[in-house]
């Protein structure tokens, strides 16, 4: 899959998951960018990522990303 | 069921006009999603749930500590959630002897439950016992030591038990079996609680928040009362009026297991009070015949409360069912193999639950087990008494239409009542009606077992229970009266409310004779009534003005000093 299909997709699951249609990741977005991506929420992205990719993180991936673009790298690498 | 990004966004409806409901949740793990997951879950079941949760394990600084939060919020249910997993870190630090480590647990939750219940008594606590863990440090041979953590867990969710059926404010929400039913490794996910202190995965928390509503909404008096079967290929295989009797599919025959199974459950039921009834196309003699003849049949005659066989459409024939039992169209559930017919029994009676069943008949029973139709938080012996209550009620119904007029028909039944306070042998049965009785219910005020306890011995209450039998049979106790003395001259009816069973039979004539005269002999000079309205009370409205209350300032006052005995066909026992 193409690194822009990905961040599509990812935007998707973003939308959904935090109910807000305004959303637009890049490679450079950060959590504070975005309204109510909070530590709490990102588990819950996390999951919701998991589950439409299939893929799994491990507890280490889920705390280590710095923004969008690390996110995608980890993906990236299941795929 | 609805996922939790699904329930999640319905803490953003507007839920102002549903029944508020102020519930607190305590956890040792991070709680957060849960307590989002149970709100969620609130609304899906007509409720607005005022959670109010406790930060990170606080559970028993919230509890012991007299002016915490908790205290000072007041809830009316106190959801506990001690995980499995701070049970194996506390086990793993456990100095004593490991034998006795569920003991000490369970006195821990005792302690807990001790101080909630002195500060507020009519709280009511719901406990989630604990999901499996097994370290497999001993292997099966857990099962052979009580040393082993498998063996200590067990054992504590059985004490739990043990404990629950003693105390009726303590309730168990059981996620052990919806690790049974979902499987460890979707329950819980080793990332999220690495990261996040969650020992719930994601995927389950609505399981266990649809778990916990159970159980709340059973608190306030809704749940299912009885279960109307359909007969051909839902009760056994195949069809009678085809087949003939020899070859329908029960016991050995065919895949006749799964129906002998099935009417297993049903019967099982039955004896727990859930009234059965059928309601079938097909000629009545025709329908009866299995019931009456088949040696492999489970259910017979005697189960069934009303039985309905005709060629009419199945929604006049719920209601006329419905009509004979006197209970609430959502207290019932249909159960029928055709979904055509119950996609027209869905529309012609929304509030109906209606399962949709398997295809497969293997499965009814399997998909049955999922959905925990039958949730309740009470059981006495009178509810396995109440099929025959109702069949009775079918007869006094036949009765009814041979008479010219309503008095004749009352005269003839020969009715006694025993009137008697609250005692510790009637009050599980009051409690019950007073969790149960929605529709004659002038306050809705519930009342658990504890409660009554303490009202029965306080001065400033008289309470009144009152049985009604007549030539057809005995009715148990079907009315509760709670006075309260307001002032030297006036008591005010607290609670007055009855069993639908017994409508119109003269009983609030009755039951006002013999609170005026008692009220007369100690000297007050007004009973004092007051209805709360709710969705479902509307029959009592008028229940103050047809007895001749006269409206005062929002409450009905009646003056003992003009009161005559009203008409009554009942007669003291």
């Amino acid at each position: 899959m193409e690194r822009q299909q990905i961040i599509a997709q990812l935007n998707e699951v973003f939308r959904d998951t935090l109910d807000n249609d305004d959303i637009n990741l890049t490679d450079t977005t950060i959590a504070k960018d975005v309204e109510d991506w909070d530590s709490l929420n990102h588990i819950q992205l996390v999951v919701a990522i998991e589950k439409k990719f299939k893929i799994r993180f491990t507890a280490k991936e889920i705390h280590s990303w710095e923004n969008v673009g690390q996110l995608v790298d980890s993906l990236a690498g299941k795929l | 069921m609805k996922d939790f990004a699904a329930l999640k966004r319905n803490l953003k409806k507007d839920a102002s006009a549903l029944k508020a409901i102020k519930v607190a949740l305590l956890g040792d793990t991070a709680t957060q999603f849960l307590a989002k997951a149970i709100q969620g879950a609130g609304y899906e079941f007509g409720y607005n749930l005022q959670l109010w949760e406790a930060d990170f394990n606080q559970v028993e600084r919230q509890v012991f500590d007299p002016s915490s939060e908790l205290h000072e919020y007041g809830a009316e249910i106190i959801v506990i959630f001690q995980s499995a997993h701070k049970l194996l870190g506390k086990y793993n630090k456990f100095k004593g002897n490991a034998a006795n480590f569920a003991a000490e647990e369970l006195n821990g939750v005792k302690a807990l439950y001790d101080t909630l219940a002195s500060v507020n008594p009519k709280a009511k606590v719901i406990y989630y016992n604990y999901t499996e863990i097994d370290d497999n440090v001993f292997g099966n041979f857990a099962n052979k030591t009580a040393l082993s953590f498998l063996f200590q867990l067990r054992k504590l969710n059985v004490l739990l038990m043990e404990f629950a059926a003693e105390v009726p404010n303590f309730h168990i929400c059981d996620i052990s079996s919806v690790q049974n039913a979902v499987g460890k490794s979707v329950m819980f996910q080793p990332s999220v609680y690495i990261n996040s202190e969650m020992v719930l995965s994601i995927e389950v928390l609505p399981e266990v928040a649809y778990k916990t509503l159970h159980i709340i909404a059973a608190l306030q008096g809704r749940f299912n009362k009885c279960v109307i079967l359909d007969l051909d290929n839902t009760t056994w295989g195949g069809i009678i009026g085809d087949d003939g009797l020899e070859n329908i599919q029960i016991g050995a025959l065919g895949i006749g297991k799964a129906f002998s199974e099935f009417q297993y459950w049903v019967k099982k039921l039955k004896n727990r009070g859930i009234i059965v009834a059928v309601c079938s196309k097909n000629t009545e003699s025709i329908a009866m015949e299995p019931f009456e003849k088949h040696p492999d049949m489970v259910l017979k005659m005697d189960d069934i409360a009303v039985f309905v066989a005709n060629w009419e459409n199945k929604v006049d024939n719920i209601r006329k069912i419905q009509g004979i039992l006197n209970i609430g169209f959502d207290s019932m559930v249909f159960l029928d193999d055709n979904p055509f017919e119950r996609n027209m029994v869905r529309e012609g009676i929304p509030q109906l639950t209606v399962p949709e069943l398997p295809e497969d008949p293997a499965e009814y029973l399997e998909y049955l087990y999922t959905l925990n139709l039958f949730e309740t938080v009470s059981f006495t012996e009178d509810d396995a008494a109440r099929t025959k209550q109702y069949q009775v009620e079918a007869q006094r119904a036949t009765l009814f239409e041979k008479f010219a007029n309503e008095d004749d028909f009352l005269q003839n039944l020969d009715m006694v009542s025993v009137v008697e306070p609250f005692t510790k042998f009637n009050t599980p049965r009051v409690a019950q009606l007073s969790q149960r009785s929605n529709q004659f219910n002038l306050r809705t005020v519930r009342y658990t077992e504890a409660d009554l306890e303490a009202l029965a011995a306080s001065p400033e209450y008289f309470t009144f229970s009152f049985t009604l039998e007549d030539k057809f049979g005995n009715n148990g106790l079907i009315c509760v009266i709670i006075l309260k003395q307001q002032s030297a001259d006036t008591l005010f009816i607290d609670t007055w409310l009855m069993s639908c069973r017994v409508l119109k039979r003269g009983m609030e004539n009755f039951t006002l004779n013999t609170l005026a005269n008692f009220a007369q002999e100690k000297g007050y000079k007004y009973l004092k009534g007051e209805y709360i309205a709710t969705v479902k009370n509307g029959m009592v409205a008028e229940h103050y003005s047809k007895l001749g209350f006269e409206p005062n300032d929002g409450f009905w006052l009646l003056d003992l000093a003009e009161y005559q005995n009203k008409k009554s066909f009942i007669h003291k026992k």
